[in-house]
């Protein structure tokens, strides 16, 4: 699909509408997703409930009730795709993510709390300390949250990290541990069941249903992995007991 | 004012109408499986929607209430009894303090409800009452009721409530009856089934799985291909989404669905049926028929429409 054609539309249900940017994992597209989102959010699209970021695609869910008028042949559904893509074709967001927010997380790449470290390195073909150099060079991009509350998806990851996922997926991966899936890097929120292999861990809790917000990092945002020692991540580790 | 629960029963969680609007951080909406008899139940308490009740899944708790109260039960409880004394289910009943609600098992159906007037005082978490048991969200850190939980009351509004003896025609709102087809939209990959699969998907029988719960119903039964395999990029899905794994068995994500999916979408379940499938019992067959997105859409508004004359007629019987 070309940069700037308008995204295909598709009814997934009575009460949403998914926009598709594209069919890949791209930076180009997800910026597009994400220039989607601010540009339907203001000023408010009537009946519209929720918007849900993908990494090429946006949910958009909405009362149909609030889009029936007895003087318009047309349903709800293909009213609102209109005034979707209304807003879409009148809005000249360019923005690449470059003034996003910018979160700084700070990570402890230590063989301990990253299991797989070493074992990475050695798949990859490159020292440790290379390893951990570069996915600290990174600028990442939280192109969504999903599989779990909170869990980042981040894009910008080294081609050169890029590892397959574990055959045996562990059930208890611990909060905050910094893995590699595929092309795809990311941070556990929680303890969860996961087959990313795990080459840190950030003492911050990145999902806390209790803390307002409860997440740390949002779609759209950019982040940078900052290395720590392991005697700064037992100190913030206590701290954010 | 509380409730003790003297004995969970198989599975049973607070809910109310879902915890909204927070599907961009991946917290999915949870709340009832079958939402139709979840606001009935409501209703016939006096509540609105948004209040918290419980949700029952084949075998009901025993609750003991240390205050007189309304209540009603709505799903197809075989014999519910208070202090041994059968009640009946989809009308307004009341308790006295110090009193035992006994739900029992369901005769059919999978989940019922039971709505306290007033609603359940528990502690919101990311503004919903709503149990996510999958992420471990909601009232008690998210998991089901155990023996000894006490669940607070908000304050009963009164006590007189209806002596009278009318109950609601559960018709057309529950219906078990597992011949009737369950209405669905064609998702996008559906053509990208074989040909033989797309027969087999719009004409043949599945049954429910024994593995299904609150996160998805499996549809045993025939298995489908596609053409070919398909790469695709994680997307949003919805409660109802039928979703096809490489395995070839469709799964369908109901209330606590994870909020993305990358397996491809052969179709989605039309709101107007969710919860008459979420109450098929394993080894129930399922058929499907089709509906095109305005189809489906002009009678989910429909259906809401008549729900909500239904839900007023209730108030003013009150």
């Amino acid at each position: 699909m070309a940069r700037r054609a308008p995204p295909q539309v598709e009814s997934t249900g009575e009460c949403t509408i998914l926009l598709r940017f594209g069919e890949h994992i791209e930076r180009w597209c997800n910026d597009r997703v994400h220039a989607a989102v601010r540009a339907l959010q203001s000023p408010p699209i009537r009946g519209i409930v929720e918007l849900v970021p993908a990494y090429a695609s946006l949910a958009v869910h909405y009362d149909p009730s609030e889009w029936i008028d007895a003087n318009i042949d047309q349903s709800p559904a293909e009213q609102i795709a209109s005034a979707l893509l209304d807003r879409l074709a009148n809005s000249f967001d360019d923005d690449d993510g470059t003034t996003a927010r910018l979160v700084e997380i700070p990570v402890c790449y230590d063989a301990e709390l990253g299991e797989d470290l070493v074992e990475s390195s050695r798949m990859l073909g490159i020292g440790v300390d290379e390893l951990i150099a570069r996915h600290v060079d990174g600028n990442y991009r939280v192109a969504m949250l999903g599989f779990a509350p909170g869990f980042p998806y981040l894009l910008g990851l080294d081609p050169g990290l890029h590892l397959p996922r574990r055959s045996q997926p562990r059930l208890r991966v611990p909060a905050g541990s910094v893995a590699i899936g595929g092309a795809q890097t990311g941070i556990y929120p929680t303890t969860l069941p996961g087959g990313w292999n795990l080459i840190g861990r950030s003492p911050l809790r990145l999902f806390d249903t209790t803390r307002k917000p409860p997440q740390l990092v949002t779609a759209g945002d950019r982040v940078r992995f900052v290395s720590i020692t392991r005697e700064q991540f037992d100190a913030l580790a206590r701290d954010s007991d | 004012m509380s409730i003790l629960v003297v004995k969970p029963g198989m599975l049973t969680s607070v809910q109310d109408s879902g915890r909204i609007g927070m599907a961009s951080l991946g917290v999915g909406y949870s709340g009832p499986m079958d939402s139709t008899l979840f606001r009935l139940a409501q209703a016939l308490a006096g509540n609105s929607a948004e209040m918290a009740a419980l949700e029952v899944t084949i075998n009901g708790p025993v609750l003991r209430f240390n205050v007189g109260c309304c209540f009603a039960l709505t799903g197809d409880f075989a014999r519910p009894k208070i202090d041994g004394v059968a009640v009946g289910c989809w009308r307004p009943l009341t308790i006295e303090g110090g009193a035992e609600l006994d739900c029992g098992r369901l005769r059919s159906g999978v989940r019922g409800y039971v709505s306290i007037a007033g609603g359940l005082a528990v502690e919101p978490v990311m503004g919903s009452r709503a149990t996510d048991l999958n992420a471990g969200i909601g009232p008690n850190n998210g998991r089901a009721l155990q023996a000894g939980d006490v669940l607070p009351m908000a304050a009963t509004p009164r006590l007189s409530a209806s002596r009278s003896n009318w109950s609601l025609d559960p018709l057309p709102w529950f219906d078990t009856d597992a011949s009737r087809p369950i209405h669905c939209i064609a998702g996008r990959h559906r053509d990208a089934l074989d040909a033989e699969s797309i027969n087999t998907l719009e004409r043949d029988e599945f049954r429910i799985d024994v593995d299904s719960n609150r996160v998805g119903i499996r549809l045993g039964g025939p298995t489908l291909r596609l053409r070919e395999p398909l790469e695709l990029v994680s997307e949003p899905v919805n409660f109802g989404t039928i979703q096809l794994p490489p395995g070839g068995q469709p799964i369908v994500l109901m209330a606590e669905h994870p909020t993305m999916g990358g397996y491809p979408r052969i179709a989605q379940i039309a709101a107007i049926d969710l919860g008459r499938f979420a109450q098929r019992r394993p080894g129930e067959r399922v058929r499907f028929a089709w509906l095109s997105v305005e189809q489906a859409q002009a009678r989910y508004l429909a259906q809401q429409r008549e729900l909500a004359t239904l839900i007023r007629a209730i108030g003013e019987r009150l």
